[in-house]
């Protein structure tokens, strides 16, 4: 309850939470808004922004209505950024958790692991899942996830490191309680509110991970996704920059969105940090 | 001659906090050649105090009324760049943990010649001579070493005496020193107030001394201010205030603070319900590449703890007490030795281990989850142990008017609590699975004296109610005096002395014993 | 001495690492569908089966997974990365024709975020929530939120096409014929949009990680000290806080070198810089396993370096790092 006072309480959360909550309007309107393909032939091609009051934003190289894309666009930003997350998350709890509450080989193998993931460029990775699986939606989706771990499990096994030497675990220990109560209900609980805070930067970065792959034009290429419109503007960059302009502007703003967001968040959860600022 | 005036100085909190001012129309004077003690529990203010004549308040602290005068120089006014090139020079200050006050990264040399390179503008070969004097002078063993050594390659004591210099160093009119042998050990912080003590009488500078412990203003104080929530409640002579103190708080400080003499020997059980038979524990340099020694924490420890009986097991920091308790409860695993419990070897099991042996923990805000209710934190164990819930909850509620506490207060959260009552809290959930032993790990040492003394009697009037038999690890023979039927003294990892406690205080047979009772901190004066 | 056994052993931690990497990617790679051969058939425009069989053979195709991972482990033993069929060249040299531009690319880009992320980090915290702060740590979440080949594109529309000051793309001016200075000065000039837009992202880290550091040192222990000694606050900030503070942003270098190699593929997508990244995503679209295999290899050798380099760097700002790892 403090922490929710809190954070309606933190100027970053309460613009954060706006920018998130209006491109959550543009997802769930999309269909209403525009219920025709937004990949398909809508008009004459290169119209710019205000030009035709049909298009507000104007038209991409194929005659595409660009504010349908932007519309359609923002669910799958959002859905990829969530999904992704959920996955990353999970994984790098588990395999955090595990390696930071047991410690000793099973910690060394796992972070070993861990290591070598970050060792690799994760959009390298992404690049070479994709090159094998295919750059279907879910496809990408999930190899986003899989490259995004890696963090999270650090930050939940430097926490569960600190966490599991506590008093309080060890009274747990000496009462006789079972590993996974000590991990469920003592620790974990404990160490969740840095790595909630964390899961907006994945969030983040999940989405640029998406719309960078997109613009490779190696995401799916019948999902209007707002990279892949950047990447299709790239060909009259010289000319008709707006096409490329303005779903990047969408982009910023929903990671700036989802910053803000975990600012909030990190001010609320974590108050002793947050009285610098 | 009037080092220091303090007159009429409050401190305002910022706004939000539980009181209007941290100080309230404080007046102090300082002589040269006097140690004034400034004592108080924590929250009194005496910090804060201290804070404010180093011109070095806390942000969103400001000065509300008062006056500070230095060798008759009024403070008042002047401004940041005055007061800085009046601390380090005028007015100098030795805080109280050694471990964190110095620059980790910076070799101990460097810190401390910038003392005269920064007031004195000396080069840097000159300001090292000179801090190589200085260390010798506050008889640090290698001082040319230490010159070159980092923070985090010397002892607390030694690092200490790197403050110490480094405060001294331009010869300062006025020495604040904040509560600076609390983090030490009793033998460690005999001679660092010896040497406080020693260095004020040689250079005359006036010493204003903050403390928590009348042990260690009867050995040090020339005059005493006794403060409580942010006022000073009683001043005067040490002597005048320690034998006839006039404030019914500074009689309360004083009567809580516990004597060595221990009280008439109880008769005691002769059958052992925990026996430690040549307990060993070394904690191995681990690793392919490793290059760490490997340090023995236990070697060859024996022990007995009579049923009904209180032991206390005392000894100094890396003395391997702690890890005794530790391996007791089988929260560690010993390389050797056995723990018999009962007549019967410490199960390995978690579960079984857990009806036999439980234990209080050190630090009151650690023990305990900050996100659970007190009262499940408290039934857990027994839940565990198959313990219908609500009966395990319904005990927990006795348990906490057993210790003290009120009954409905199972559904609160930690932090609802004070030091002392989540030490209670810790007590019952150690008491729930109705253990054959408790271990006591330094149960009472983070908590104030007064509040000290309260849980100490609820152990004492715990065990004559319950028969509990206790393992009470402590560093503070005062508190092993006041509770504990025997005693065993640790040092690096060896038991080198065992007893009856009243007899081995009295008559002390080996060296470190003996050593460990003088250090105790007023034992002169106050000699109880 | 310390310092180097140090980084020493780190880099001996990092050997099994590689080689979980290595066989995690040429078994990923074996699910892949289509081989190399599969890849130059295509592009041949298709021929006949038996062909097909016979390159395979030539290629060592047509073995056991086993053995082909034993034996594309002992080629890289020496360093033998294999062959590109569709370069026509080994992929070593493939790689090391492309490695240059990458590498400065990086370089550059580091340098740049370091430093303007430690000046600026320590700007917003001396000047804690009061406007040098706001704005710094505004612009911090602004860049942060910038997608790269976005900034890119709109950084080529600005400086290329409007102001004409700086060349849209490519590594060199190949239509002219320089050398000495006049040659490096060219290359600075197409590397200096390609730096920002890489290291833009970075800059935000840094800038918010030093922030935040800079805040936790001034409220520690040793810093009451050193204004107890009476040092000016320029001074306690610039003896007693930077290096401490720096700590953190270090690490974060060596934890994020990989971030920043996979992100010079998009750079230098967008800026046609005949870099690793662009071979990497050439490799992806053109199927060339055997290179993108390789580029693997390579881009975890040269993590693994940065971290060498880091591992020393911290070790030589922090006397604590000894004998714990």
């Amino acid at each position: 309850m403090r922490a929710l006072r809190a954070y309606l309480r933190s100027p970053p959360a309460l613009i954060g939470s706006a920018i998130l909550l209006a491109v959550l309007f543009m997802a769930a309107t999309a269909q209403w808004f525009y219920p025709n393909d937004p990949l398909g032939l809508a008009g004459r091609p290169l119209q710019w922004p205000g030009a035709n009051p049909r298009f507000p934003l104007g038209t991409d190289p194929s005659g595409r209505d660009i504010a349908a894309q932007l519309f359609h666009g923002a669910r799958v930003s959002l859905l990829i950024g969530i999904v992704a997350t959920a996955i990353a998350v999970l994984i790098g709890i588990a395999m955090g958790a595990v390696a930071g509450f047991y410690g000793g080989w099973v910690d060394t193998g796992l972070m070993r692991v861990t290591e070598a993931f970050q060792t690799l460029p994760n959009f390298l990775l992404l690049l070479v899942l994709v090159a094998v699986f295919g750059s279907g939606i879910e496809t990408v989706t999930v190899a986003i996830g899989l490259v995004s771990w890696p963090p999270v499990a650090r930050l939940t096994r430097a926490e569960f490191l600190t966490l599991r030497t506590r008093e309080f675990v060890q009274a747990c220990r000496v009462q006789g309680l079972s590993d996974a109560h000590l991990i469920l209900r003592e620790v974990l609980p404990n160490a969740l509110p840095p790595v909630i805070v964390y899961a907006s930067v994945v969030m983040a970065v999940a989405i640029l991970l998406e719309s960078a792959l997109a613009f490779l034009q190696l995401s799916d290429p019948n999902v209007p996704s707002w990279g892949n419109l950047i990447g299709l503007g790239r060909n009259v960059l010289r000319t008709e920059w707006y096409v490329s302009a303005i779903p990047g502007v969408a982009i910023l703003l929903t990671i700036l969105g989802v910053s803000l967001v975990g600012q909030g968040l990190n001010d609320a959860l974590n108050p002793r940090l947050a009285s610098g600022r | 001659m009037r080092r220091l005036e303090i007159e009429g100085l409050s401190v305002r909190l910022p706004r939000g906090a539980d009181r209007a001012f941290a100080i309230e129309e404080v007046s102090l004077h300082l002589d040269a050649g006097e140690i004034l003690c400034v004592v108080g529990e924590s929250g009194s203010g005496k910090s804060v105090t201290a804070a404010a004549v180093m011109g070095l308040l806390a942000p969103g602290l400001s000065v509300a009324a008062g006056r500070m005068r230095l060798s008759g120089e009024d403070l008042g006014g002047k401004s940041p760049e005055e007061w800085r090139r009046l601390r380090g020079r005028r007015v100098a200050m030795v805080f109280q943990e050694p471990m964190t006050a110095l620059n980790p990264v910076m070799r101990v040399g460097a810190q401390l010649a910038e003392m005269w390179r920064v007031h004195l503008g000396l080069d840097r070969r000159e300001a090292e001579a000179r801090a190589l004097s200085a260390l010798r002078e506050v008889n640090l063993p290698d001082p040319e070493g230490a010159l070159r050594a980092f923070p985090h390659e010397l002892s607390g004591g030694q690092r200490q005496r790197v403050m110490i210099a480094m405060a001294l160093a331009l010869e300062p009119e006025v020495l604040i020193c904040d509560e600076p042998t609390t983090a030490l050990d009793v033998t460690t912080q005999a001679q660092v107030l010896a040497l406080i003590r020693d260095l004020q009488r040689r250079h005359g500078t006036a010493v204003m001394f903050i403390t928590h412990d009348f042990g260690v203003v009867a050995e040090i104080a020339d005059r005493v201010a006794v403060m409580q929530h942010g006022r000073v409640v009683e001043q005067g002579a040490a002597r005048e205030i320690l034998t006839r103190p006039a404030h019914p708080y500074t009689r309360a400080l004083l009567a809580a603070v516990p004597g060595v003499a221990a009280p008439a020997p109880r008769l005691l059980s002769p059958d052992a319900v925990l026996e430690v038979r040549g307990l060993s524990k070394t904690y191995a340099a681990r690793g392919l590449f490793r290059r760490r020694r490997p340090v023995r924490a236990l070697a060859d420890v024996s022990l007995t703890l009579r049923r009904g009986a209180t032991l206390a097991v005392v000894g100094e920091s890396g003395s391997g007490k702690s890890t005794l308790a530790r391996c007791v409860v089988g929260l560690l695993g010993a390389d050797g030795g056995e723990i018999v419990i009962g007549g019967a070897p410490l199960p390995r099991r978690r579960r079984e281990a857990a009806r036999l042996v439980q234990m209080v923990f050190q630090d009151p805000y650690a023990s305990l989850n900050p996100r659970r209710r007190a009262g499940a934190q408290v039934a857990q164990g027994p839940i565990a142990a198959g313990v219908p819930p609500g009966k395990a909850l319904e005990e927990a509620r006795r348990l906490f008017a057993l210790v003290g506490l009120d009954p409905a207060a199972v559904t609160r959260f930690p932090h609802e609590f004070s030091g002392g009552q989540r030490q209670r809290i810790g007590i019952a959930r150690a008491l729930a699975l109705q253990p054959q032993v408790l271990v006591a790990d330094e149960p009472v040492s983070a908590l104030d004296v007064s509040v000290q003394a309260q849980v100490l009697a609820l152990l004492r009037d715990l065990q004559a109610r319950l028969g509990l038999s206790i393992l009470f690890i402590t560093h503070d023979l005062r508190v092993a005096a006041q509770l504990c039927d025997e005693v065993a003294v640790m040092r690096q990892g060896e038991v080198v002395e065992a007893g009856r406690i009243g007899e081995v205080f009295a008559a002390p047979r080996h060296p470190y014993t003996r050593s460990l009772i003088e250090a105790i901190p007023g034992r002169a004066l106050l000699g109880r | 001495m310390r310092i180097f056994r140090l980084a020493l052993r780190r880099l001996a931690a990092s050997l099994p690492t590689l080689l979980l990497i290595l066989v995690g990617m040429f078994l990923l790679l074996q699910l892949a569908p289509g081989d190399t051969v599969d890849a130059l058939m295509a592009q041949m425009g298709g021929g006949d089966p038996a062909l097909a069989e016979e390159l395979r053979r030539f290629y060592g195709l047509d073995l056991g997974v086993a053995a082909r991972l034993g034996q594309y482990l002992l080629r890289l033993a020496t360093l033998d990365l294999g062959f590109s069929a569709i370069y026509g060249k080994p992929v070593a040299t493939v790689i090391l024709e492309r490695l240059p531009p990458t590498i400065m690319l990086m370089a550059s880009a580091l340098s740049f975020a370091f430093f303007f992320g430690l000046v600026l980090g320590v700007i917003a915290a001396r000047r804690v929530n009061r406007w040098p702060d706001t704005l710094i740590s505004t612009l911090g979440l602004i860049f942060y939120a910038t997608p790269s080949f976005w900034f890119g594109l709109m950084a080529i529309v600005l400086f290329s096409v409007y102001l004409q000051w700086l060349p849209a793309g490519g590594f060199s001016d190949i239509t002219r014929e320089l050398s000495g200075l006049a040659a490096v000065l060219d290359i600075a000039r197409h590397l200096v949009l390609p730096t920002l837009t890489l290291g833009l992202i970075f800059l935000a880290i840094y800038l918010r990680i030093m922030r935040a550091s800079m805040l936790e040192v001034l409220s520690l222990d040793f810093v009451r000290t050193a204004r107890a000694k009476g040092l000016t606050e320029t001074r306690v900030v610039a003896r007693h806080v930077l290096r401490n503070a720096m700590l953190p942003m270090v690490t974060l270098i060596g934890l994020q070198a990989g971030t920043m190699l996979g992100g010079s593929v998009v750079v230098e997508s967008v800026f046609a810089l005949p870099g690793l990244g662009r071979l990497a995503y050439e490799s992806v679209v053109q199927r060339d396993l055997n290179t993108l295999l390789g580029i693997v290899f390579v881009s975890a050798l040269l993590v693994i370096a940065i971290n060498f380099l880091v591992d020393i760097l911290y070790a030589r700002l922090d006397p604590r790092i000894s004998a714990e790892s």
